[in-house]
């Protein structure tokens, strides 16, 4: 099926050669890294984990995200969804290759990543992330391979793939709970320490996969002859309402426990976050503005009218995909780590040299989601005709 | 087509059961292998316990001043880098405040004495240590022979996890090259100095301990730092617990930290 996303307009080559130089821009990048070391970017002793591990965490949830559209068509026959189960297990697919990408290139010695699996170690909650994310990497592409041919063919998909299908499920839940248990289960980590932690990011997963969906589909109708559907947009559009709304109704149970309990090891981290501590606040325009932009999704999302114009939609899913970032991808990982443990302030930004290579990774993840999408709605379109 | 892919799978299946044998070659052969050559011998001057652990008489340490032999003592010998960058900064053993040392005892009002005196913090060698819990490779293990909280430099990948799990802050990573932040002529040659990307922390002096000389800190210390086996009800240790009231960092954690105050 790869021959599809090898005939394509000038507009794709010129994306994909696009990506292909940012790429190599981030590779030449990432050379640099590799030969001075970590030292190039923001990081430091007391904010040991940055941007590559945000954007790796907030990934996580885009991954799992996807299984919003698999669960409903084959675990409650919701017909409409088997237009865009494939667009979900696709996106998934992105999602986990930038993930481990994420991974290797936060390693300090890259070149011995694969130690985690020559002397597994049972009581590492990385080991198990490093099972569960390869696992569902791997289903994916068994599932949404073998479903996409099945199409392209004809016939019903091989009846192996039923049981993989059913596994695929908790596996989606599985690879962001044990990706917050990284965090969560870290004595001295105030602002980690919360059993709610692993809901909290289900449910921002399960608000940015299917609002980065949304936009997908609607990009896809302008460009091709492939429709995914008013009905699945509007479905979509429905499980980011609910799930936005869980997302910072969690968020709120966190701000309550903090600091009607006026524990400080609980409330200095939002402190920082949110008004600054000790003179320091790096962050607090951007968590007011994550918060502002998932007030304005909710309130778009929910509202019907808005809702039900694609338009309205578009915009509201574009504010609550930058709005969880920020919350996850700027707030989570530096917000733990500030004060440490010592109760200094050491703020953290990342460099431009980190954030290149950053935008490398997305890079790469965008490339291997335009060539898997476009063999997708090449299927599709080929079946419609 | 066929014919190569079932080929393809079987070499696969080939290699896959060589990989899996793998770990019962290893059992059997280094005795064959290295013979005797491979035998690590204790040198009969090595110090032992069951848990190695510290006492802080910080009533002794006045000024920061007072302080610095034993982080000099520590940094030297160990070929800990200097990086005038402080994101690079690597330290072991160092010099904090009251507060910082013992953010969870935060009394408003307490001797001004006690509150200005600057404070030694270093490993605290956990007996249920949050750092090796973490460790997705077994690089930091604790020690099962003494207790001590080691580090393979060798096996690291550099995740940093256990410095996201340590929580009181005494693990350092090697962001640059330590070679860039040591003077040449001052390494000590005796010491291993690290590569970059991996972590670092203080090892209890596993190396001195080993030829039966004290951690560099406590000769460092004109007496004021005691060290000795905590389940030794005889050793000096235990001695000085049993007589002076101390103090422990966060030990509310349930980490069980071996190095004590006297405040």
């Amino acid at each position: 099926m790869l021959e599809l996303a090898l005939k394509g307009s000038k507009a794709y080559w010129t994306w994909v050669v696009a990506l292909l130089g940012v790429i190599g821009a981030g590779f030449v990048l990432y050379l640099g890294q590799l030969q001075i070391g970590l030292g190039i970017t923001g990081m430091s002793r007391d904010v040991s984990w940055g941007f590559y591990i945000a954007n790796f965490t907030y990934l996580v949830g885009v991954a799992a995200g996807g299984v919003m559209v698999v669960l409903p068509y084959y675990l409650h026959d919701y017909k409409a969804y088997g237009k865009v189960t494939i667009l979900g297990e696709f996106l998934a697919i992105a999602a986990l290759v930038m993930c481990l990408l994420f991974i290797l290139v936060d390693l300090g010695q890259p070149m011995r990543g694969l130690n985690v699996f020559l002397y597994p170690t049972t009581n590492s909650v990385l080991f198990y992330d490093a099972l569960v994310l390869n696992g569902y990497l791997l289903i994916n592409l068994v599932v949404g391979w073998n479903v996409l041919e099945a199409e392209r063919n004809g016939v019903h998909y091989q009846k192996w793939l039923k049981p993989i299908i059913y596994i695929s499920i908790p596996f989606a839940v599985s690879i962001h709970t044990v990706t917050a248990f990284l965090y969560s289960g870290l004595p001295g980590r105030g602002f980690w320490l919360t059993a709610i932690l692993a809901p909290r990011f289900l449910s921002s997963a399960f608000a940015a996969g299917p609002a980065l969906l949304v936009l997908l589909c609607l990009f896809i109708r302008k460009t091709t002859k492939f429709d995914p559907g008013k009905e699945q947009i509007q479905s979509l559009g429905l499980t980011v309402a609910y799930a936005i709304c869980i997302n910072v109704f969690f968020f709120l149970c966190e701000i309550f426990v903090a600091f009607y309990s006026q524990i400080p090891e609980h409330m200095d981290h939002i402190k920082y976050l949110f008004v600054g501590l000790h003179g320091h606040g790096a962050l607090v325009p951007w968590m007011w503005t994550s918060m502002a932009l998932m007030v304005i999704g909710i309130i778009l999302t929910v509202n019907p009218g808005t809702r039900k114009n694609e338009t309205t939609l578009a915009v509201a899913c574009a504010l609550i995909i930058a709005g969880t970032w920020i919350d996850k991808g700027l707030g989570m990982i530096s917000g733990g780590f500030v004060p440490n443990p010592l109760h200094e302030v050491n703020e953290y930004a990342p460099t431009p040299w980190e954030i290149g290579i950053t935008v490398g990774v997305y890079a790469i993840g965008a490339l291997v989601l335009t060539i898997l999408y476009k063999m997708a709605v090449g299927v599709k379109e080929e079946v419609r005709a | 087509m066929k014919s190569s892919r079932r080929r393809f799978i079987k070499l696969a299946g080939i290699a896959a059961l060589g990989l899996g044998a793998q770990p019962a070659i290893k059992a059997i052969a280094p005795a064959a292998e290295h013979g005797s050559q491979m035998q690590f011998t204790q040198s009969p001057n090595a110090l032992t316990a069951k848990q190695w652990a510290m006492v802080i008489d910080a009533r002794r340490f006045k000024t920061p001043a007072d302080l610095e032999p034993m982080i000099e003592a520590c940094h030297k010998l160990h070929n800990v880098p200097h990086f005038t960058e402080k994101r690079h900064e690597i330290k072991w053993i160092w010099e904090t405040h009251y507060h910082n040392a013992f953010p969870n005892v935060p009394n408003r009002f307490i001797s001004e004495e006690t509150e200005e005196r600057p404070y030694l913090v270093l490993c605290n060698h956990c007996q249920n240590p949050p750092c090796v819990r973490a460790c997705p490779t077994q690089a930091t293990f604790k020690r099962a022979s003494d207790g001590i909280v080691m580090m393979d430099m060798h096996r690291c990948i550099g995740c940093r996890f256990c410095m996201a799990a340590c929580p009181y802050g005494s693990r350092s990573f090697n962001f640059v090259d330590p070679l860039k932040g040591l003077v040449e002529s001052e390494i000590n040659l005796k010491y291993p100095r690290r590569m970059k990307g991996v972590v670092e922390k203080c090892t209890f002096c596993v190396e001195r301990l080993a030829e039966g000389q004290m951690p560099a800190c406590v000769e460092a210390s004109n007496g004021a730092i005691v060290f000795g086996d905590l389940e030794d009800p005889e050793s000096e240790v235990r001695q000085v617990l049993r007589e002076n009231f101390t103090i422990r960092r966060k030990q509310n954690l349930g980490t069980e930290p071996c190095v004590y105050y006297i405040v």
